[in-house]
């Protein structure tokens, strides 16, 4: 189902749109000021993009321009390998979900998601059709003559993105479409832009500041920072191999560890950190005696004294006081100390079977080469 | 040196800001709101202009118009009643609004019915509510029959033609005026506020002294200039309940009209006019108050 | 505790009966059946309605104003809106001083502007026409249309003409289908308080309409230097009457367009 979307570009129902060194300043006086900053993203048909970031990292920035709302100050962009940039945005049939949804409040469920049809001139009967259609695909078949004031905030979400669709754009932009809603409803809507995607097969890209929403929904991420991107990627690619500091911070919980390479072999690079040698993987090839930073995530840590059954002893370990202990349900948490004064988060499954771990006590903890990146 | 420079200008020249030769779009606002600006010059910026032009250039240019006011005793006599009946009826006015207003945001279901009250007067025409004012006031009216059934009184009094019934007739027609900013600022106090001055331990009169009062100030402040600036300029009012020889400014004005005595109605006019503005430019520096005009004037 | 709330509660309730009794008095008044002005009237009748009504000299005056009102609505509505959608895109300092000279009006004394339209409108001969009544008034009602139509512009959400352009709409279409119908309660009710403010306005009309344009406020004044019989308490309820229910009307657009608005926006919230 992911993997609807690695069509060649230009082909299969959804449009690739590039970004290529994307600038916008929008106070000319202040230069510095860029609130996207050179972003160059390459997304392919039928792909579901997130855009994930802090506020203020420019991602509802990039998306109005896409959707041609702001004029790019440097860069272009380009729907199907044609440039738009010079294109007004009611010639760019692009769909679009604002996070307030931005219905009409003066047309009716119908009115609105006919709306664009009737901007194309299709023919009453045919848009009648149609729009049955979309409100079918989003689960509110007779909904049509209430007013968008009379529909919760989930089902004006619903209509919003029926109207966004209808007209078969080859790409479909929302902006936190579910920030305004609770958990619940969120997730359930979550499922069902994701069915959405499959079942239509054109490209969405979806911007969000939620993590989780992000990991859950994506084939891939690209993590906005400071207008700039800071990696696009699979969400497990994320995960498992920030390429860089801000990267493994933002998206879950991650160590850091200071450590000072000795060494380097194939692609494990030898570091030093508190007098052990930790192996991680690295990408580049750093020189000896160079300053790193290596990052691990709190979930890939154990003790060295559990139990391994059916494995082997990861090669990493590191010596560490436990200075607290919270007992969280499904996880136990630990905050540790390493001897050079680094903390180090380690979470461990609950179990009765798993003796806890005192304040003040001693202990190795261990981890995988694999689970070990030099960012 | 050039060598290094070159590349950074050609940087320089690839990142330049998009402008569009012209963006014929960028003129749609100024081409929407040209007719009317085109319109209220034509038909009265440029006519109030000229004619407050007659008052230095008649019959050469001259200041000699404004000189003459100096010991002009019709005019300084005819100021001077002017702003004594603004200042009496702004007072009266704040007098009476006040409560009102406090009224009007305190009264929940009642709150409809009082600004209909205040609404439908304010909307009936200034000629009809001194039409009103003047049965009431005439020597049959109905304040003098009541105060003959009284019996405080043994024969009809005057009331009517005097400067006490231009100044019923005016707070009446500019009590509204004064209500409502002060009942927008008042709406505007945190309500959780007074609740916590009680709360304290404050008695209702202090709460109102050391809460309610001043945080509705900018609404009194801007009701009171909004009922002075107004009241300077009354004309229909006074002509129709005033007295005789109680003449204010505008009624002046349109009396040196009558006898095509331009350059004086046109002096007396810049007067009245810049009174009027000098009043709202030092109005418009108290904090507070510009807003508290922009709600009201809605 | 309970003097304490009646006190207060009475004192507005005095300021209140102050506010209203005038004009509930030329209400009844009017339908005095005394041939003299006197209240309370001896008994009640229509004759003052019936000599309003079969008088031409108080027929024509009125249908002056309606139709001078009725003009100066369309004039006023149609360069107010437009002016209004234009100021609310020009730039700041170019906005302050459009908006200043289209203000003016209801601040500026009421005897400067008339006597200035007066001094310039008799030079081109327009005196004692309608045309020029229906020119002057428009200067002065313009003022209610901008403000009311700026109000409901800046109640809508720059998004709502974001997602028109975005479904294809173009710009045009947007304003026709979408900015239009949202600014339309602000629109009708400028217009309404642009037609209040013509029918009721006396003192400019005193200057310029002269013998062929008398409208009804000008019947009115004349006629009170003589006498002040009944018939014009009755004009007086008629176009309070008139007032009140076109200031209804206002009322009741502007809580549904709030309606419409909060709706949406608090369902999101
Ligand atoms: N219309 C505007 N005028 C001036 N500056 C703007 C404008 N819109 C955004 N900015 C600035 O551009 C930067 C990027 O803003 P943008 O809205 O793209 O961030 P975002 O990633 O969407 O944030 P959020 O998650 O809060 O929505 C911010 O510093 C913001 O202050
Ligand atoms: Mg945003």
């Amino acid at each position: 189902m992911s993997s609807a979307g690695t069509n060649g570009a230009g082909s299969g129902k959804g449009a690739s749109v590039t970004l290529s060194n994307l600038e916008k300043t929008y106070d000319r006086a202040s230069a510095a000021a860029k609130a996207v900053d050179g972003v160059s993203l390459d997304i392919r048909s039928g792909e579901f993009l997130t855009m994930l970031g802090p506020s203020g990292s420019g991602k509802t920035t990039t998306l109005m321009m896409i959707a041609g709302f702001e004029t790019p100050t440097a860069g272009d962009i380009a729907i199907d390998g044609k440039s738009v940039v010079a294109m007004p945005p009611y010639r760019r049939n692009i769909g679009m979900v604002f996070q307030n949804y931005a219905l009409f409040p003066h047309l009716t469920v119908e009115e609105n998601v006919g709306f664009p049809l009737k901007q194309r001139g299709v023919p009453k009967a045919e848009r009648a059709r149609l729009v049955a259609e979309a409100l079918e695909l989003v689960h509110l078949p007779g909904y049509g003559a209430r007013y968008p004031r009379q529909l919760s905030g989930g089902q004006q979400q619903r209509v919003a993105v029926a109207r966004a669709v209808v007209f078969k754009p080859r790409l479909l932009l929302m902006d936190e479409p579910l920030g305004a809603l609770d958990k619940q409803l969120r997730e359930n809507l979550q499922l069902e832009m994701r069915r959405l995607h499959a079942d239509l097969g054109i490209t969405f890209i979806y911007v969000t500041h939620d993590q989780e929403e992000a990991l859950t929904m994506s084939d891939r991420i690209a993590v906005m920072n400071d207008g700039k991107v800071a990696q696009v990627g699979t969400p497990e690619d994320l995960y498992d191999r920030p390429e860089n500091r801000f990267v493994a911070g933002f998206i879950g919980e991650s160590n850091f560890l200071p450590a000072v390479v000795r060494g380097v072999e194939n692609d494990v690079v030898i570091a030093e950190c508190d007098g052990a040698l930790i192996r991680a993987l690295c990408p580049g090839r750093p020189s000896s005696g160079e300053k790193v930073t290596l990052t691990t995530r709190p979930e890939r840590l154990r003790f060295a004294d559990s139990t391994w059954i059916g494995e082997q002893m990861p090669q990493n370990r590191l010596s560490v006081t436990v200075t607290e202990a919270v007992f969280a349900g499904e996880r136990c948490r630990y905050m540790l100390q390493a001897g050079d004064g680094t903390s180090i988060v380690l979470k461990e499954p609950s179990s009765a079977a798993i003796r806890r771990r005192a304040v003040g006590e001693r202990a190795e903890i261990a981890w995988s080469v694999a689970d070990t990146i030099l960012v | 040196m050039s060598e290094i420079a070159q590349p950074a200008s050609l940087a320089l020249a690839v990142s330049r800001p998009r402008s569009p030769p012209f963006d014929w779009r960028r003129a749609v606002p100024f081409l929407l709101a040209a007719p009317l600006l085109l319109y209220m010059v034509v038909l009265y910026a440029l006519p109030v202009v000229a004619m407050l032009l007659r008052s230095v250039n008649d019959p050469t240019w001259t200041l000699a118009n404004y000189a003459t006011l100096l010991d002009d005793v019709v005019f300084q006599k005819t100021f001077w009643i002017t702003i004594n009946t603004s200042v009496t009826v702004t007072l009266g006015c704040l007098i009476l609004g006040y409560p009102v207003a406090m009224g009007l945001v305190r009264a929940r279901s009642m709150a409809p019915f009082i600004l209909v009250i205040i609404l439908l007067p304010f909307w009936t025409s200034v000629l009809v509510r001194s039409y009103a004012w003047m049965v009431l006031l005439g020597r049959h009216g109905l304040v003098n029959e009541a105060l003959l059934a009284l019996g405080m009184i043994d024969r009809p009094i005057r009331i009517l033609n005097t400067p006490l019934a231009t100044q019923i007739a005016m707070i009446h027609i500019l009590l509204p005026y004064m209500i409502l900013p002060i009942a927008n600022a008042l709406r505007q106090i945190d309500p959780s506020l007074i609740r916590a001055a009680s709360g304290l331990g404050s008695t209702p009169f202090m709460t109102f002294r050391q809460v309610i009062l001043p945080l509705s100030m900018s609404g009194v402040a801007a009701g009171t200039l909004l009922t002075f600036v107004l009241a300077l300029g009354f004309y229909i009012t006074p002509a129709m309940v005033g007295g005789p020889r109680d003449i204010t400014l505008s009624m002046l004005i349109a009396q040196q009209v009558d006898q095509l005595n331009w350059a004086y109605a046109a002096t007396l006019s810049a007067v009245l006019l810049a009174t009027a503005l000098a009043i709202l430019a030092v109005a418009r520096k108290l904090p507070g108050v510009g807003n508290a005009f922009k709600t009201s004037m809605r | 505790m309970r003097l304490a709330s009646i006190l207060p509660a009475s004192i507005v309730g005095l300021i209140l009966f102050f506010l209203a009794f005038p004009i509930v008095v030329v209400a009844i008044v009017s339908f005095s059946s005394a041939t003299y002005l006197t209240f309370p009237p001896p008994a009640f009748g229509l004759r003052w309605y019936e000599a309003y009504f079969s008088n031409p000299d108080w027929l024509k005056p009125t249908w002056v104003s309606i139709w001078v009102a009725c003009a100066v609505v369309v004039l006023a509505t149609f360069l107010g809106t437009l002016a209004a959608l234009g100021i609310a895109r020009l730039p700041k300092a170019m906005r302050i001083v459009a908006a200043g000279l289209i203000l003016s009006p209801l601040i500026v004394p009421g005897i400067v502007v008339a006597i200035g339209i007066y001094y310039a409108y008799s030079r081109y001969g327009l005196v004692g026409t309608p045309i020029a009544m229906v020119l002057a008034h428009t200067c002065l009602a313009v003022p209610f249309v901008v403000t009311s139509v700026t109000a409901s512009l800046s109640g809508i959400d720059p998004r709502l003409e974001q997602a028109a352009l975005s479904l294809g709409a173009t710009p045009g279409a947007t304003f026709f289908q979408v900015t239009l119908p949202l600014i339309q309660p602000g629109v009708l009710v400028g217009a309404l308080f642009a037609f209040i403010t013509s029918f009721d306005e006396l003192i400019v009309a005193l200057f310029i309409s002269g013998t062929g344009a008398v409208t009804l406020p000008r019947r009115m004044w004349d006629d009170l230097r003589f006498q002040i019989d009944p018939t014009i308490a009755a004009v007086s309820t008629l176009t309070i009457v008139l007032t009140a229910a076109l200031m209804g009307a206002a009322h009741l657009l502007r809580k549904r367009a709030e309606r419409t608005r909060t709706a949406t926006s608090s369902a999101v919230a």
